[in-house]
């Protein structure tokens, strides 16, 4: 945890956990600066499930690289509890894009990666890994190789190595945004499952709009790069969500919602 | 797999666990076929070259001075055993010194080029041209400068060796996707830990690959030192074979570089097998990999 001096707490009253303040960020790259983020301001609530969707290139990696304290936002801050981040954050788990397993580790042993940086007790936290590997359907799995994984369970072993050292918070980068169809259905009702059974604080990026109106309390829709702030959408649909939720027309008129603000921003063109 | 069997009426279960079997033991089978065309093939060109050279120098009677028929090689191999196994030893311990210096000296400069770059931007310009430079001419002043014993051609056989280990080693600590490097961050590796559990494993395959071809190197190195100036070894045994026009114990000299060359080669193969998963070994990612 990185705690420094406290932000004054001017916006988000309603005590926000993980707040952003006015982040924007310049990559410097051969040919000139490249605004990737520009003044977003967000916060999340302690367990609150909030989506980031926007259209590719809008800085929703860039934003939750920020947000993980792995890249410092060239203005504005990041703090948890109104304490600053300036350190990558190592209280928290994270799934990135790509799975990023260690091809010499089995997928036991990726997931007690995690264990060996948290220094937790071996034979506790393999027993809780072989728990996590068999709640995404990993169980007979533990021994393999990542090149023996397809590339859903290879998702799915990040997925438990985000998660075994039980964090406060999640970040994820669309983790199911290489998957079939199936698949991803399937890891999104077991994500469900973890986030109701924890509820921990959760961040997730992805394209996918019918995915993060299923997930979410909040959405966090962004505008095409440089990537700035658009509309926040509560979903207020009961929980535990179903398949079948999909077809209400409660779940149509979010979808709706955000179409129509992506066909007004010109992200989509119905020609 | 009679037709018989076929047409019986089977439950599905048993008749998945039977094609999983088949499945497995065609797997097996074919397993078993590419091990022995691995071997038989290579071994068949090797034998079909000696039928046609041992033919060969007996139909058109080419004297044993110019070309001795592979008989005549074993024949001279064998009665030379002695002396061979002698000077083998020798020549076998300057390149096992030589290839550990490579190592001792290669991977520590590795590291140094991969953690300063200003070190790499002084020192790189220098090494790349130690490559240019032709080892043999610099054969003779080793001599001069440390005599005629093992150092030399140690040396000799290190400068020819390390390059490989070095730049191998650098590309491969260099060669990691970042996001594994922020997830070593992110869970809170330091980066004694963080050198330890990613850079280093993943920068193996390629270090074993460097090894190998620098194994290779060392034997040219000692013998190439035996040569300009030694009182034993193979290399000194092929000179002094030359000298006195004895064609076979030449030939038999160079089946025996060739052997021990092969030999020490496999040994850095076993090792790289211990240390590494097979499914990661250069190949597939490693030495092609570069950052
Ligand atoms: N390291 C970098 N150097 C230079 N420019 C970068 C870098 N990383 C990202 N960018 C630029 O910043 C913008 C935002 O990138 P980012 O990866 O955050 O987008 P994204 O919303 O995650 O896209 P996608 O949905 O396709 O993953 C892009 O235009 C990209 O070109
Ligand atoms: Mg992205």
């Amino acid at each position: 945890m990185t705690q420094t001096k406290s932000l004054s707490s001017e916006t988000n009253a309603e005590a926000a956990y993980l707040c952003l303040q006015g982040v924007s960020k310049v990559y410097a790259t051969h040919d000139g600066p490249v605004r990737a983020l520009e003044q977003v301001s967000v916060g999340a609530r302690r367990g609150e499930f909030l989506s980031v969707l926007g259209p590719s290139g809008c800085g929703k990696s860039t934003l939750l690289m920020i947000a993980a304290g792995l890249l410092r936002p060239s203005s504005g801050a990041v703090s948890i509890d109104g304490a600053v981040v300036t350190r990558p954050r190592t209280d928290i788990g994270i799934v990135f894009q790509s799975p990023v397993l260690l091809e010499w580790r089995t997928a036991l042993g990726n997931v007690m990666l995690q264990a060996e940086a948290k220094k937790l007790e071996r034979t506790a936290a393999k027993r809780r890994a072989r728990d996590l590997l068999g709640a995404v359907g990993l169980s007979g799995f533990e021994d393999k190789y990542p090149h023996e994984l397809s590339g859903g369970m290879r998702q799915r072993v990040s997925l438990c190595r985000a998660l075994i050292h039980d964090p406060n918070q999640l970040l994820m980068d669309e983790p199911f945004g290489a998957l079939d169809a199936l698949t991803r259905d399937q890891l999104v009702l077991d994500l469900q499952q973890i986030w109701n059974k924890r509820r921990m604080t959760v961040l997730f990026v992805t394209h996918s709009v019918p995915e993060a109106v299923f997930l979410s309390d909040r959405i966090m829709v962004m505008t095409p790069r440089p990537g700035r702030l658009d509309r926040m959408i509560d979903i207020e649909l009961p929980r535990p969500r179903t398949l079948a939720m999909r077809e209400t027309p409660e779940f149509a008129a979010y979808i709706r919602e955000i179409l129509d603000l992506f066909l007004a921003r010109g992200v989509l063109r119905e020609h | 797999m009679a037709e018989a069997e076929r047409s019986l009426p089977r439950s599905p279960a048993v008749a998945v666990a039977e094609s999983e079997a088949s499945a497995e033991r065609s797997r097996a089978r074919r397993a078993w076929r590419a091990r022995i065309r691995n071997v038989l093939y290579p071994v068949g060109v090797v034998l079909g070259v000696l039928v046609i050279w041992e033919a060969g120098t007996r139909l058109l009677e080419v004297p044993a001075f110019l070309l001795p028929p592979p008989s005549a090689v074993a024949v001279s191999f064998i009665a030379n055993a002695p002396l061979l196994l002698f000077h083998g030893w020798i020549t076998t311990a300057e390149i096992l010194l030589g290839f550990a210096l490579s190592i001792v000296v290669g991977i520590p400069l590795a590291l140094a080029i991969f953690l300063w770059p200003t070190f790499s931007r002084s020192v790189l310009p220098l090494l790349v041209s130690s490559q240019a430079m032709p080892k043999v001419a610099v054969a003779p002043l080793f001599l001069v400068w440390f005599g005629f014993g093992l150092l030399p051609k140690v040396l000799i056989a290190f400068l020819i060796a390390f390059f490989p280990v070095v730049i191998s080693t650098a590309v491969g600590l260099a060669s990691i996707e970042p996001e594994k490097i922020y997830l070593a961050r992110s869970m809170g590796f330091g980066a004694t830990a963080t050198f330890f559990k990613f850079r280093l494993p993943n920068a193996l395959p390629s270090i074993f690959g460097g090894l190998k071809i620098s194994i290779t190197l060392a034997v040219v190195g000692a013998v190439v030192g035996e040569f300009v100036g030694g009182d034993a070894g193979l290399g000194y045994l092929l000179m002094v074979a030359n000298g006195s026009m004895d064609t076979r114990l030449l030939f038999a000299g160079i089946v025996a570089l060739t052997v021990l060359g092969v030999v020490l080669f496999l040994l850095v193969e076993l090792a790289e097998r211990l240390a590494i998963p097979r499914h990661i070994i250069a190949g597939d990612r490693g030495v092609h990999e570069t950052a």
